[in-house]
């Protein structure tokens, strides 16, 4: 169980919050892609042990996504930004 | 295939605890050997889980190979196969899940003899309880499903529940009126802890080396192909590697060098105190998020959902307990005196489909036995069965033809996700 500092209500609860994955998957143009591609993008993940970017919705609050950096075997939360946001880097 | 046997140091019997009991039981022979990792091995089983273990028992059954060593970083059975909640049954909707989990259930209901080990299979029959008109629809559908797949289980009335775990609360007025259910009565829970060392203890006699304590830190590969592995007790080379390690495939995929469908995520258990028997079935409840057993100690044995996150970190959150409880008190007001004593949590595989991943990988002799998510334990004896038939002769066994990386190429899932509730 951990706090999530939300950009726009502050520091709740855990429960609060919807999870919504690994981010930065950048949608592939359907058209143009295989099947492999398409497959990458739709079910592939890098499911990180460590530092990991990842989407998270303030569902029971302001119900905005963002984005949050956590450590996925501690829960230590480095950083949380928007979706526009430019991926911070991860140091090992 | 060759049909070999094992050479135990010391079969167990009624016979021999008698004799064992003359001797103040000081000569019990070890179960397995602790030995020191040779340079290189034909066959490398990373994890020494059930999946693991069962993989060497049966390649060196089935297919006669026996120069395996199975490589796990901590102890035998000491992640998943001993935080899971023993449940073993059939009952999947799909038939390519059904067929799969009925052979696994066959393998178990012969496995002490098989092993020389009992591994306490006791098939106390499993009832999932329906709350909804719908839910009941549903399990029509699902039954009869398993019927033609000649599956054994049968349609309950809450009459017919009530009379099979009287406790639980079937009035009108309860938080969810139960409508029915239905019930496998093959369906049981086994030993887990017996399970791994059962299938340890039998590969070793088969002359495989299980070391423990030893990490696979990377993977070598020459050319496209897996030549060995960096451990913490050094290098030992291999033609084939079989990965048996569940939450953590990814980190060993990466090591390997590309990516597979699965996602981490804490999956926990928790037990009561020990009580006088009071449930001597097991119930799922899919809709409400809550499955239990009692357990022959009297702990009453609750598994939920899996909590909702990316997780490597084996305790798992508050939140979920909270659900879990609040869930099965409403089926059960009575067990609100009770206490918890214990909570665990497991790291689980989950695939898009929350079906397996059995399958060859783009690296050349590296396979991988994968995607278990929350319902590995009941897998195991049919997991080994399957993946060490592909390691031994680069082709997947019929059964798990179905279960390959290519699918989420094509699209033809095995949709068990919603299928399975929250069963494990």
């Amino acid at each position: 169980m951990f706090e999530i500092k939300c950009p726009w209500c502050g520091a709740r609860d855990e429960s609060e919050f919807t999870y919504g994955g690994e981010s930065h998957i950048a949608r592939p143009d359907p058209a143009a892609s295989s099947d492999e591609v398409w497959a990458e993008y739709l079910y592939y993940r890098t499911n990180t042990k460590g530092w990991f970017r990842e989407r998270w919705r303030h569902t029971f609050g302001c119900g905005q996504w963002f984005n949050v950096l956590r450590h996925t075997a501690t829960h230590e939360i480095k950083a949380v930004y928007k979706m526009t946001d430019r991926a911070p880097e991860i140091e090992p | 295939m060759a049909a070999r046997k094992p050479s135990f140091r010391s079969r167990y019997s009624v016979l021999s605890l008698i004799r064992n009991a003359l001797s103040y039981h000081d000569g019990w022979a070890q179960a397995w050997r602790s030995p020191t990792p040779k340079e290189a091995y034909d066959v490398i089983i990373v994890g020494g889980g059930g999946h693991g273990l069962a993989t060497a028992y049966y390649l060196a059954k089935n297919h006669g190979i026996t120069n395996v060593a199975v490589l796990e970083k901590g102890w035998l059975g000491g992640g998943n196969t001993g935080r899971n909640t023993t449940v073993v049954r059939s009952n999947y909707l799909y038939p390519e899940s059904a067929r799969f989990y009925e052979l696994s259930l066959q393998l178990y209901e012969g496995l002490s003899r098989d092993l020389n080990y009992n591994v306490m299979l006791s098939q106390r029959g499993l009832i999932n309880l329906g709350f909804s008109r719908h839910e009941m629809d549903l399990f029509g559908r699902w039954s009869n499903a398993l019927q033609l797949s000649g599956i054994d289980c049968e349609m309950l009335t809450p009459a017919e529940i009530k009379k099979l775990a009287p406790l639980i609360d079937i009035s009108p007025s309860a938080r969810f009126p139960l409508h029915g259910g239905f019930i496998q009565r093959r369906a049981g829970i086994a030993r887990h802890d017996a399970v791994a060392w059962g299938y340890a203890r039998a590969a070793d006699a088969y002359g495989i080396d299980i070391i423990q304590e030893c990490e696979v830190k990377a993977v070598r590969r020459d050319r496209g192909r897996v030549i060995g592995v960096e451990t913490t007790k050094g290098y030992i080379g291999a033609k084939k590697v079989g990965v048996a390690v569940a939450g953590h495939t990814s980190v060993l995929t990466e090591m390997a060098g590309f990516r597979v469908p699965l996602d981490s995520c804490a999956l926990q258990a928790f037990v009561s105190e020990p009580i006088k028997p009071v449930l001597d079935v097991l119930l799922m409840a899919g809709l409400v998020h809550v499955y239990l057993s009692q357990s022959d100690k009297g702990e009453l044995v609750i598994g939920g959902g899996s909590d909702a996150y990316n997780s490597y970190a084996q305790r798992g959150s508050f939140s979920t307990i909270e659900h879990t409880v609040e869930a099965l008190l409403s089926l059960f007001p009575a067990f609100s005196r009770l206490r918890l004593m214990r909570q665990w949590a497991g790291i689980t595989d989950i695939s898009p489909d929350r079906s397996p991943i059995i399958d060859k990988t783009p690296v050349e002799n590296f396979f991988v036995n994968a995607g278990w998510g929350t319902g590995g334990f009941k897998a195991i004896p049919a997991g080994g069965w399957t993946f060490a038939h592909l390691i031994a002769t680069d082709r997947p066994h019929p059964l798990i033809e179905p279960f390959g990386l290519d699918r989420f190429r094509t699209g033809a899932l095995i949709d068990e996700g919603a299928a399975a509730g929250v069963a494990h």
